[in-house]
């Protein structure tokens, strides 16, 4: 059936509201994000289904990320006139006891795999509907999910389905008020109202350089030819996932954000640039767009107007430059992805030299609902120069892996430590990286920094994609500089001088200072290669490849002196720098070390303290990490 | 390896003309700016880029050797050489490096005696470093095939391996 009106769509979305909060029996929906198939749960899924499948009672379903990514597998399950449950680490061997328990009405049996109860499952969109849990008994001691530290202080607008919707389902974004927007947009045939409501919004581009989205597209709606609309999807940024959950989890939403784009600006051809290493997003995003183009939503004459649009995928081949917009445009066809100096802007010259918009994932997924809820509402919500929320990723030495979308201002304390619950196993916080390879490293000091494309970048770092990198004491920070120098100077794609040979340079001299041979004068050295190549270098990954560097000297200079000049690396990372010893007060003779080392290195009797043969030891580290009385020491 | 030494070498694999005429053809419309999607699909179909295949693909598509070699080189997902029947790709992204995804390479490393990017010579696994699949949480990750394993120590990766023939 084509959409014809908003009356079509209506109809229809009526229908799979039912689907999705008042299932005709117990609906299980698993969280079936790539993150989430990794710890098992398609196994577990495949678990269910088979038992259930003579049991029409029984309906097993799959979504889009839940976000709390530490604890996936991540299964929910409600019913009619029964509370929304939301199960943790539910495994193979544990879905069947869960799905049992829920049906029985036992939740204290398997406590331990409930993370929570759901207060209000709707969206910030669809709050219009009455609470269908308004009026359910919740269960007696089992924590709202709402009032959990990880999600209290999260407002979902990017991802607003994503956990909450089949993704391989049109019919349920359809449910959670998807497409309207665009629909009444592209009835009321005013283009430019468009531009100006994204351009009041003050929503700025989510992929890393924070340009004002409309103001993108107004420019780039004023230069006249063949206008295409990109979504960036090369999400290269190491440690960064949000706009792979997105794509996997609530593809409709770019798709729609996209066409609104396209009316915007004036368009009939988008591309999604997707990279190589993301399968399963690809794959929900043909599903997508075939069911898009069948209900008429993409494609010619959409809704039986003249406005048509059609939307292509390309896959990247494994290059990290190509995430830089020119790179990304030569790379679409078919060229090898080297970016160009922008004297002419790609709003006016881009893609096959015609008029070109691009923006990332995040920033389209943020469009329909800026159109729903209108720009004042997004504007109320941030800072003063970044508004909305930033779905940002939580990873490295933190407690609370996952991903997490706050309004921008939040300090980086309260997203460590109250929304990522701290550093495990109470070590200390040392840095956090922010931005990517392009980003810079954040110590203690400025903790407190509220969180926003300007302040970030006042401490030398940068938004960038959202990727936050959480390093405590065991992190080495020149290791860290050296590792995201050896990461761009693998990506840097050759071109030009400043780039190519100042990372070489970089390098050289950084593995030196790891490996012991540091020399007096490479500090200041690395500081001068670093400004050359911040002035001089052709785009924007040469300008900003020096930061993790020169971020690190300027907050970390001793740990740089503790390794040139007195040989020490205090984290224990650059191995000619330290070795292992076992502190004999600490020691209880557990005998773990003895057994897991790999060299048979730590000898010592039953119940004595242990001792490591430094000539055999080859600083593998692993009876550091299994000790776990922190007997074994980095000296 | 150089574009002449690549073009002299001699393959071991029959390539079936007839399908490569349909990828090129019926899946990609004969288009040069499909080259990228193109050469993909052919990876796909033989695990590498056969030098034959990519001979014939610049005479049909009317795109020069020289340009195709270059195409090949600098996107690190495509191999000139036949990679193993098992694809290791380790991740060290910035999450799995601060977790010691570096130390379950070196144990990789040392366990296969191959280096990144190499095959080892029963062709029964290929090594290669990817930064970043987006699984974090999990991390270190090592992804074997379309395996992922998750939050895996260095001295676990061995039993790993055996699963894999």
């Amino acid at each position: 059936m084509k959409i014809q009106s908003l009356k079509d769509l209506k109809k229809i979305s009526q229908a799979y509201e039912k689907q999705i909060y008042a299932p005709e029996g117990i609906k299980v929906n698993i969280g079936m994000a790539s993150c989430g198939i990794a710890a098992g749960a398609q196994a577990a899924m495949d678990k269910a289904l088979e038992t259930y499948r003579d049991n029409k009672n029984v309906e097993i379903c799959q979504t889009g990320c839940i976000g709390f990514c530490e604890q996936e597998p991540l299964v929910e399950i409600l019913a009619v006139n029964k509370p929304r449950v939301l199960y943790q680490n539910i495994t193979e061997d544990k879905i069947i006891d869960a799905i049992e328990g829920y049906m029985a009405g036992e939740f204290n049996k398997n406590k331990k795999s409930i993370l929570g109860q759901l207060r209000d499952p709707r969206s910030l969109l669809d709050d219009d509907i009455e609470n269908p849990l308004d009026g359910v008994e919740p269960i007696d001691d089992i924590p709202f999910m709402e009032d959990i530290p990880f999600y209290s202080a999260q407002v979902k607008v990017a991802m607003r389905n994503c956990g909450y919707i089949d993704p391989d389902c049109i019919e349920e974004y359809f449910a959670k008020k998807g497409y309207i927007a665009f629909l009444e947009a592209l009835k009321k045939n005013k283009p430019a109202e468009v531009i100006e409501t994204v351009k009041a919004s003050g929503l700025r581009g989510r992929g890393g350089g924070g340009f004002p989205a409309g103001i993108k597209w107004a420019t780039c709606a004023k230069h006249h030819g063949d206008r295409y609309i990109i979504c960036n999807a090369d999400e290269g940024d190491p440690g960064a996932y949000m706009d792979r959950s997105i794509l996997e989890g609530d593809p409709h939403s770019v798709l729609e954000g996209m066409l609104i784009a396209a009316l915007g600006i004036g368009s009939s051809q988008g591309y999604l640039y997707v990279r190589n290493e993301y399968p399963l997003a690809v794959k929900r995003l043909v599903t997508a767009i075939k069911q898009a183009e069948a209900y008429g939503l993409l494609g010619k004459n959409i809704a039986g107007t003249d406005f048509s649009f059609k939307i292509n995928i390309s896959t990247g081949a494994g290059a990290f430059v190509c995430g830089e917009s020119t790179a990304l445009m030569a790379s679409l066809e078919g060229k090898v992805g080297r970016p160009r100096a922008k004297y002419v802007h790609t709003v006016e010259k881009g893609f096959r030299e015609s008029p070109t918009n691009l923006n990332n994932v995040e920033t389209y997924a943020n469009v329909p609902a800026i159109l729903l809820k209108g720009a004042d509402w997004y504007t109320g919500m941030g800072t003063e120069h970044s508004k909305g929320t930033k779905v940002f990723s939580l990873v490295g030495k933190i407690n609370n892996t996952g991903l997490v979308e706050v309004p921008m201002g939040i300090s980086l304390r309260d997203i460590i430590y109250d929304i990522g619950g701290g550093i495990p196993k109470k070590k200390n916080f040392k840095a956090v990286q922010t931005g990517g390879p392009s980003g810079g490293c954040i110590p203690e000091q400025f903790l407190d920094l509220s969180v926003d494309f300007d302040e970030l970048a006042k401490v030398g770092s940068i938004m960038g994609s959202g990727g936050m990198i959480v390093m405590d004491q065991d992190t080495c920070m020149v290791d860290v500089a050296r590792y995201f120098v050896d990461f761009l100077r693998d990506e840097s794609c050759g071109q030009c001088n400043p780039c190519r040979e100042g990372l070489k340079q970089m390098l050289d001299i950084l593995t030196d200072i790891c490996d012991g041979n540091g020399k007096k004068g490479d500090i200041e050295f690395l500081e001068e290669i670093g400004a050359m190549m911040q002035k001089f270098s052709l785009c924007g990954l040469g300008t900003s490849a020096p930061n993790p560097v020169l971020t690190s000297i300027l907050f970390f200079r001793d740990e740089y002196e503790a390794h040139i000049r007195d040989k020490k690396c205090s984290a224990g990372v650059c191995k000619p720098l330290f070795h292992y010893e076992i502190d004999p007060d600490a020691c209880n003779g557990c005998t773990l070390c003895a057994k897991k080392c790999p060299q048979n290195a730590v000898a010592g009797k039953k119940k004595e303290p242990h001792v490591i043969d430094q000539e055999n030891c080859i600083k593998c580290g692993i009876c550091y990490e299994k000790c776990k009385f922190d007997a074994i020491k980095i000296c | 390896m150089s574009e002449a030494a690549m073009m002299e070498k001699v393959d071991a694999v029959d390539i079936d003309y007839m399908e490569l005429d349909d990828i090129i053809e019926k899946d990609f419309g004969q288009d040069k700016e499909n080259l990228i999607m193109i050469l993909q699909a052919i990876q796909r179909r033989y695990n590498y880029l056969p030098p034959p295949a990519l001979n014939y693909l610049s005479t049909k598509i009317g795109i020069p050797m020289s340009q195709i070699y270059g195409v090949a080189t600098f996107y690190s997902t495509f191999s000139l050489e036949p990679r193993g029947r098992n694809i290791i790709s380790i991740c060290l992204g910035t999450a799995c490096h601060v977790r010691g995804g570096a130390r379950v390479n070196d144990k990789l490393e040392e366990l296969l005696n191959i280096s990144d990017g190499q095959t080892t010579d029963d062709k029964r696994f290929t090594l290669e470093s990817v930064r970043c699949i987006g699984c974090c949480s999990l991390g270190p990750v090592v992804k074997i095939n379309e395996d992922m394993h998750g939050r895996i120590g260095s001295d676990e990766i061995e039993k790993v391996l055996d699963q894999y023939e």
